[in-house]
């Protein structure tokens, strides 16, 4: 959902650019208290997992493919500050190494992506989080749904923007429904790939894991 | 089945690259959602062509190089290397000084 330049026009994306760089400048300072000497690596580690299976697209319909975005996955490994931080890196090297992604497009990207797609994934996994028992099964349950959730979200921050600033006049009732539709699809595939990596990391080292509350475990051991 | 730091990330870190320097020449090259709602809707003709789309590394190849396999490959590990160094080097920058008294 890497936004080329021109689609949106350039009062909407200066808007959206000063936008993301507020949440950046709060997302520095939200990381800032939760990064620790150990889980500052695995930030960066986080980081680079997205950047490569980003490059993975797969097919969802006739002729259309989706690839990861990896808000929801950064969500639950390192916490929704240090995973805004890891989405623009990607967002960054996308667009000024390999012309993924539009330079006067990058605020509007980086909003969806790293802010709206974190941000939602959280608020659905904190939620599912207090109503699901506390278990590792449904830890990965309560990703699968932010991880689906997560893609049409952005999705339709992309719908917002085009809504306020389009250099089109198609009407906005019909590029939501194509949006939404396509990327419940494409968040299927999130769910899955994003589902399956936490799982893997819960098996290996569940202590690296954000979302999963080691603190409740050794409180079971002291008493 | 705890495993050690170093084998995590080693076992991430070689994850990524195999990703991004082999699996990625099988990835679909069908336009992604937005691309295709743009052209099924009408807009795709209001993208203007990227800054740096005449870059050596644009659209994930390495200009000038025949074998699609090595180009998307190399570019990937590129992109793994370059991501590398900019997250770790904010992620390092930014953590918190003295963890252990802050705990």
């Amino acid at each position: 959902m890497h936004i080329p330049d021109g689609f949106i026009d350039l009062p909407t994306s200066a808007a959206f650019a000063g936008a993301s760089a507020l949440a950046v400048a709060g997302a520095v300072k939200g990381a800032r208290k939760q990064l620790s000497e150990q889980s500052a690596p695995l930030a960066g580690l986080t980081a680079v997992f997205i950047f490569a299976v980003q490059m993975l697209n797969f097919p969802v319909a006739a002729g259309t493919s989706g690839h990861l975005i990896g808000a929801a996955l950064a969500m639950v490994l390192v916490g929704p500050y240090a995973a805004t931080l890891a989405l623009v890196v990607v967002l960054i090297i996308q667009a000024f190494l390999f012309a993924d992604g539009g330079l006067t497009a990058l605020g509007l990207s980086i909003f969806n992506m790293a802010v709206i797609s974190v941000w939602v994934s959280f608020g659905v996994f904190m939620l599912l989080k207090k109503i699901f028992p506390k278990t590792k099964s449904w830890l990965v349950i309560a990703t699968f749904v932010s991880a689906l959730i997560s893609v049409p979200a952005a999705a339709i921050g992309f719908v917002i923007q085009y809504a306020i600033g389009a250099n089109a006049t198609f009407s906005v009732g019909t590029v939501l429904n194509a949006m939404v539709g396509t990327h419940i699809l494409i968040g299927i595939g999130e769910a899955i790939i994003t589902a399956l990596t936490v799982s893997a990391v819960l098996a290996s080292r569940s202590d690296l894991v954000f979302g999963w509350d080691n603190k409740n475990t050794k409180l079971e051991i002291r008493s | 089945m705890k495993i050690s730091n170093r084998k995590f990330f080693a076992g991430a870190l070689l994850a990524s690259v195999l990703l991004a320097g082999g699996v990625s020449f099988y990835a679909s090259s069908s336009p992604d959602g937005l691309e295709k709602v743009a052209e099924d809707v009408g807009f795709i003709d209001t993208a203007k062509d990227h800054t740096f789309g005449d870059f050596t590394l644009a659209d994930y190849g390495i200009a000038g190089f025949e074998n699609a396999r090595l180009s998307v490959g190399l570019a990937g590990l590129i992109g793994v290397g370059a991501t590398a160094l900019m997250a770790t080097g904010m992620f390092m920058l930014i953590r918190k000084k003295s963890p252990s008294q802050n705990r």
